[in-house]
Formats: structure tokens, sequence, C-alpha cells
């Protein structure tokens, strides 16, 4: 039986969303990148924006996003992306503009590109993919590696110290006058994937309603830096993320009456 | 005709528009025009100078070795331009701001008592414009009109109703400047 | 304010008028003297108002050349512009639009360095101009205006040759034509394009996948070294198309000429005068003024070489465009260096001291 007799018959339970090409990714088995980019591409298709989309992307694992999900993609400098999705967004205020961008590119090196588009009110979304480490370079110290957490350039554990603290770059934007919607997500359970996809919509939808800038932080895993397996890795995340990173909305001023 | 003036005293003695509306003035005629300021933090409390060329035909180096005018408003800046001036040339200086005035023998000197002028018409901000008129009489670069309607032109609408004063001030100039 | 009026303005503000004039899209950028009457002119303006051109005082220069970067990707017509510092921060935005191959204009009022330097007048950003200055084998455009006029000329004409090759291109100033008023002549008022014109003209641009076509993806990264020596070559043919057909140049009395100087932007300006004074000493010199210095007018000196005995390169430096001078001269005649340093500008008599001097 073929793919196309199956979906003749009205079989189909589950389908991805069409934006997402064919081209085999080349995020580690386990990566919550594939994840969501499934979800980028939904929402992007569920709201009617394929032909309005201008996404930037970054430098780190996502460097190569523009290869999976079939919209227009800016590549952008390590950590520029919210520049670039500033002026996109200004010069052609009625297109849908995200940056997809990671720890490293957000939080380290684009700190100020990221804070001041924010504050700026800028009427995009920043998909934010924490995983606390390095994934692209092979698995260094990030701005959100956890305090005795173990990474290539603090093999011995992050101590105070030596590293200093891991960076709630989220709750800073939470407290941005220019942010709409700031929420931390993840995506390692079907429920967990669902309200990350709510986020999306939501994050989406208020920047083409021109409420201001929105970051959407997804907690996530990194099984190939971690060294562990991806259920692990998983398990680890809830464990020890979740208890410094919290998950849940922290600032929403588009459902403000 | 070139005239290639430099315009030189502390910030804050309004070298810098002098010179401004000069060149605007020069402007309104139809000439070419020049104004090239030495910027940057001088413009506030240190030495200013500006470099005016008014020509009929096209300038070439807005940065000039020499000057046929030197309008000098305090001691260094005599120090610095005396030695510059063309030979045959003209300094005019104020004696209010100049304690050794210029001794070179081949140039003309002429001196405006420009800032005492202001004090005693109440028109301190004015003082500039009485310099210029000093060198309207006796280098008459440009038209006095010319200078009115470059005033017009460049200042907001709101300080309009300072021109007259302006004009009072620059009669006041051609009046008081002094062959040395 | 009415086309063709003629009116009195610093290099600095004849940038910004000429922009909003020339249909320029959006303006980012970030104070730093001697170039700050740029965006200071464009927010007094408020174009976004009348042409509907976006001004963005942006946190950073890193942030200007970025969202250039980002502009340039979706076809608009984008521009920066800063001073020396502050370019050097742009320089890795600027590999990354010239290896995207992206329209855009860089606009770098030059004030003396290294380092923080100093903020008088300056050309020791030729190297930086036209040798690459960020990473990465790639040219700008460079245009060097030598007066207020060309200041605001050179907009336009950067915006068309950047967008003729897909390239980024430099308007090189200096603090003195930043900083001086003269005479000029405003360009009349051009629209901006609208957004189906620029879908239409600039195919490749991120601007939505409108019509659903194919999605356009803007990059400069390519891990395949095999497919990334074919982007390199086809971007050097580029550059050799525009060393071929966009050379651009004055001569000034050179005609009889046994000298010539070749100076360009306010050096050049000096330079006239100081030919006018040497001519008067019964020196015959001229003037070769390169207006556009990447490509540099090797065939023009190459052909000088033929005709004077010897080349003073005037420069507002310690001597940078002096080695594209000798490449071309081939070593058939001396060619010597003046310039002075540390935001200091020759005056016309230092030059033709030197003139004397060195020859």
């Amino acid at each position: 039986m073929t793919r196309e007799e199956i979906i003749e018959k009205g079989q189909v339970v589950y389908k991805k969303p069409t934006l997402l090409n064919d081209t085999p990714m080349h995020y580690c088995p386990g990566c919550s990148h594939g994840v969501v980019h499934k979800l980028v591409s939904e929402v992007i298709e569920e709201m009617g924006m394929t032909d309005k989309t201008i996404a930037i992307s970054p430098v780190g694992c996502a460097v190569f996003a523009y290869k999976y999900i079939d919209v227009d993609w800016q590549e952008a400098a390590h950590g520029r992306a919210p520049a670039l999705a500033s002026a996109t967004k200004r010069l052609w205020p009625d297109r849908l503009v995200f940056t997809y961008q990671g720890d490293g590119d957000l939080a380290c090196i684009g700190t100020a590109e990221t804070i001041h588009a924010l504050n700026r009110a800028e009427n995009i979304t920043i998909i934010f993919i924490n995983n606390a480490i390095y994934g692209m370079t092979g698995g260094q110290m990030a701005p959100t590696t956890l305090l005795g957490m173990k990474t290539a350039t603090c093999p011995y554990g992050r101590e105070v110290s030596l590293h200093g603290y891991p960076l709630k770059i989220t709750e800073i934007a939470a407290s941005l006058e220019g942010t709409c919607y700031v929420t931390r997500q993840s995506v390692h359970t079907v429920a967990a994937i669902n309200r990350a996809k709510r986020a999306l919509r939501k994050a989406f939808e208020y920047s083409m309603q021109g409420k201001g800038s929105n970051l959407v932080e997804i907690v996530s895993t990194c099984n190939s830096g971690w060294k562990m397996t991806p259920e692990k890795a998983n398990k680890w995340m809830e464990e020890n993320m979740f208890e410094f990173y919290h998950l849940g909305d922290l600032k929403d001023k588009g459902a403000e009456k | 005709m070139t005239e290639e003036i430099i315009i030189a005293g502390f910030g804050g003695q309004g070298v810098l528009s002098m010179g401004k509306i000069l060149a605007y003035a020069g402007l309104m005629e139809g000439k070419e025009v020049t104004w090239m300021p030495a910027y940057g933090p001088e413009q506030r409390g240190g030495t200013a100078n500006v470099t005016v060329i008014v020509s009929d035909a096209p300038v070439s180096s807005p940065i000039l070795s020499n000057y046929d005018t030197a309008i000098v408003l305090n001691q260094p800046s005599l120090e610095k331009f005396e030695p510059k001036v063309k030979p045959g040339g003209t300094i005019i200086y104020d004696g209010y701001g100049i304690n050794e005035p210029p001794t070179r023998k081949d140039i003309e000197i002429y001196r405006i008592d420009a800032m005492d002028a202001a004090a005693e018409m109440n028109l301190i901000k004015t003082f500039n414009m009485i310099v210029l008129g000093g060198l309207l009489k006796i280098h008459p670069v440009v038209q006095i009109e010319s200078v009115l309607a470059a005033l017009r032109k460049t200042l907001p609408e709101r300080h309009h109703h300072l021109i007259p004063k302006n004009e009072e001030a620059i009669r006041k100039g051609m009046e008081i400047i002094v062959k040395q | 304010m009415a086309d063709q009026e003629i009116t009195l303005m610093k290099g600095n503000e004849a940038i910004a008028h000429a922009a909003i004039r020339c249909g320029c899209d959006g303006y980012f950028g970030y104070p730093i003297t001697p170039q700050s009457e740029v965006l200071e002119t464009l927010a007094a303006e408020k174009p976004w108002e009348t042409t509907g051109m976006v001004v963005l005082q942006a946190e950073s220069e890193v942030s200007s050349i970025n969202m250039v970067y980002g502009g340039a990707c979706t076809g608009k017509k984008v521009m920066t512009s800063s001073s020396s510092p502050g370019v050097s921060l742009m320089q890795e935005g600027i590999s990354y639009m010239a290896g995207a191959e992206l329209p855009a204009l860089i606009v770098n009022v030059m004030r003396g360095g290294p380092g923080l330097g100093t903020i008088q007048p300056s050309q020791s950003d030729y190297f930086q101009a036209c040798k690459g200055g960020g990473h990465g084998d790639y040219h700008l455009i460079v245009l060097a205006p030598a007066s207020v006029q060309e200041m605001a000329d050179f907009v336009d004409l950067a915006f068309t040759l950047a967008f003729r090759y897909r390239n980024p291109a430099m308007i090189l100033a200096d603090g003195a034509i930043g900083q001086m008023m003269e005479k000029v002549v405003l360009p009349p008022f051009k629209p901006r394009r609208t957004e189906e014109e620029i879908i239409k003209e600039c195919p490749w641009a991120t601007t939505g996948r409108v019509g659903m076509r194919k999605p356009n993806i803007i990059t400069s990264l390519e891990l395949r070294s095999e497919e990334m020596e074919i982007i390199n070559n086809r971007i050097q043919d580029k550059y050799r198309k525009i060393e071929e057909s966009e050379v651009r140049y004055e001569e000034f009395m050179l005609e009889d000429a046994e000298y010539a100087i070749v100076a360009f932007g306010s050096a050049a300006r000096i330079a006239k005068k100081s030919i006018e004074v040497a001519r008067a000493q019964g020196i015959k010199v001229g003037l070769l003024r390169p207006i556009t210095l990447w490509p540099f007018p090797v065939k023009e000196v190459c052909k000088l070489a033929g005709q004077v005995k010897g080349i003073l390169s005037l420069e507002i430096n310690a001597g940078q465009m002096v080695e594209d001078i000798r490449l071309a001269v081939e070593g058939r005649i001396p060619v010597r260096h003046f310039g002075r340093l540390g935001g200091i500008i020759p005056d016309p008599d230092e030059v033709v001291d030197a003139l004397k001097r060195l020859f």
C-alpha cells in the first residue's frame, strides 16, 4: 500500500506540516529542534502566513533551519538576528517576522541585540532554544549552563568563582517595558508540545497585532552535548533545568484588558 | 573676486555662526562659498575658528595656508593667524580680547571694539554681528541686504523679531571699526 | 523643500537629504563624531511622515550594520553611516553582506586613528575600505566625494551601483567633507519603490513567499568547499566586471603636466590649490583624482607613468593609496607619498614644499 492510497482512504491520523520539507535534518536524534521546527511550521500554516513570513536563523545548531522550513530566511551573523528582524519588520510591517536562536547566540554574544530589540517593542517574535550548552561547536559552556554542569570548557563543572552564574535572560526580557508576551515552555511531552504550540501561536499573533516584542523560550535537551540518551536527557532536564528555569508564562500583556 | 577669510576666537563668541551668515549671504548672491570649521570640543569653550571662502569661481581647497583677511577675537588666535595673513591683507581685531595688538607693517590692521559696543547696547549676543559689520565696511564681500536675507533664511521663525537688532549691530560695527 | 533648490549645508546634512530624496527605504545608525549630523538631520526631517523612510537609532554600530543586513536581504534601499571606530565595529556585518551579495550603502566619515584616535579629519581608513576590512576575499564599491555636492550626488550613485552588482557600496568621506558647508543643489525627489516593484526587481529578496514562489534564502554560509569555491569565483568574476566598467576619476591640469598629484576626497581639493601655487612658481603639475577608490583607476595611473616624471600621492594618512599607485606604475617612475597624521590636514603650501623636496 502506498502513502497516497492510505491518504485517499482517509486514514491519516498524523502528518507533518507541508512547510516542513523532506530534507533530512542534521540535528542529533533526540534533539528538541525538530519538534520546535514542526510547531513553527504548523503555526505559520495554520495562520495562513506562508507567503508573508520572513524568518531569521542564527549561528548555532539551528544555523541551517532555512533548509527545513519552506519560508523565506535570512541567515544572520552570530547573535545579530534581532537586529536583522528589527529592520525587516519595520520595512515590511505586514510580514510575520521571527528569529530562531540558541542560548549562546541570544544570551551571550547577542545579548545587546536581544535586549534592545525586545525593549524597542519591535513587533517580532524571538524563539529561544535553551539547552544550556553550545551544541554546534561541540558542547562548550553556555551563558545558561547550570552550576555544576560539565561541558568541554568547564570540564569539572560550572562554578561561580570561575564562571559566574547561569543567566536567566527570559526573566530580564519579562522586565522590559517593550515586551508583550514572555513565556518559557518545553517540548518533552505531548502536553508540553501542545502548550508550546499555543505559546508560539500567541506570540506570532501578538506580533502581527502590533502589541510589541515576544519571547518564547523552549527549555531543551542536548543529549549529545550532555552525553546522555534522549530519554535520560529529558529526565535530567525535568529534574535539573526546570528547577532553575521555571516553566510557564512570565508576562502576557496581550491578555490584559 | 575671491575672499579667503579666517574668523577665530573663543567658543561661544559666535565665530562659527558669523561665518555661516557670511557664507549664506554669499550664496544668496550666487557666489561660490565654503565654510570649514575647526570642529570638536573647541566649540565648547576653547578656541574656535572657521575658514570662509567667498568667490566668483569654484573654490578649490577649503583648507588654506594663508588668508586675505583674519578676524581675530582673542590673543591666541591673533598669535596663530597674524603670520598667515597674505602681504597686503587685513587683520581685524577686537580691542577687548587683545592685549598685544598685531605688529606687522605689510598688512592693514583694523580695530573694532565690538565687545564694548555690544555691552553698551545691551546686546551681548549680537557681538559677532557687530564684528561682521566692521568686515563689511572695509571689505564689502557681500551686501548687507544679503546678510539680512541670510538671517531670515537661517534663523528659526521664532527668532525673526531679532533681525532688526542684528541689523542695528551690523550698522554699529560699520561705524566703530577704526584703522590703526 | 522644492526640487533643485540651491542651499548651504554640511556634507553630513547633504547625505541625509540626498537619502530621503533618492528613495532610500531605511537608515540605521549610531551617533559618532564627526558624522552625527546624518542621523540628527534625518530625525529632524521625519521622512517616515513623508516618503515613508524608516529611520532608527540602533544600540551600536554592530546592530546598525546588521539592521542594514536585514533590510538589504528584503531588497529595500538601506544605509548606515558612521566614522572610523564605528566602521571597524561594522566589519563583520559588511563581510556578511559582501558574502551574501547584498546591495547597501555604508558611509564612513573618517577621523584619525588608530583606536579612539581623534575626531579630526583623516583618510586613514583607505586600506580598510578598499582592501576588505572584514574577513574573506571581498571588495566594496568605494566612492570618495570631494565636495558637499558630491556627498549629495554619490548617495544615489552608490545605491545604483550597489543594486547593479548586488554588492555593498561605501561612501568614504572624511571629517572635513562631513563638517564643512558648501553650496549644494539637492537631487530631485525620486519616489521610493513600491513593494510590488521591489518584489519584481529583486526576485532573490526575502520578501515573504509572495505568490507561493519557492523560498528565498539569504546566507553567506556554505560548508561544502567545492560549492564555496564556485560561489567565491562567481563573486570574483563580478569584481572583474566592476573593475572594467565602473572606474571613475577626474583629471585637472594634466595636459602639460611634468608631475602629477594623485589624491582623493578633501586631499584632492587641497591638491588643486597647491597646483595653482606650484604653477605660479613654474612647476608644471596636475591632478588625477580617483572618484572610485575601488575599483582603482589602474589604467589611468599606468598611463600617467608614461607622461610625467613623478607622482606624489597626497593622502591624509601615513601612505595607503600610494601602494595602489606603485602597483599601477610598476616601478617606471618615482612615486612618493606626502601626508599629515593625527587629524592634521596638510595645507596647500606644505604640499608645494613636499613636491619640491621629494622630486
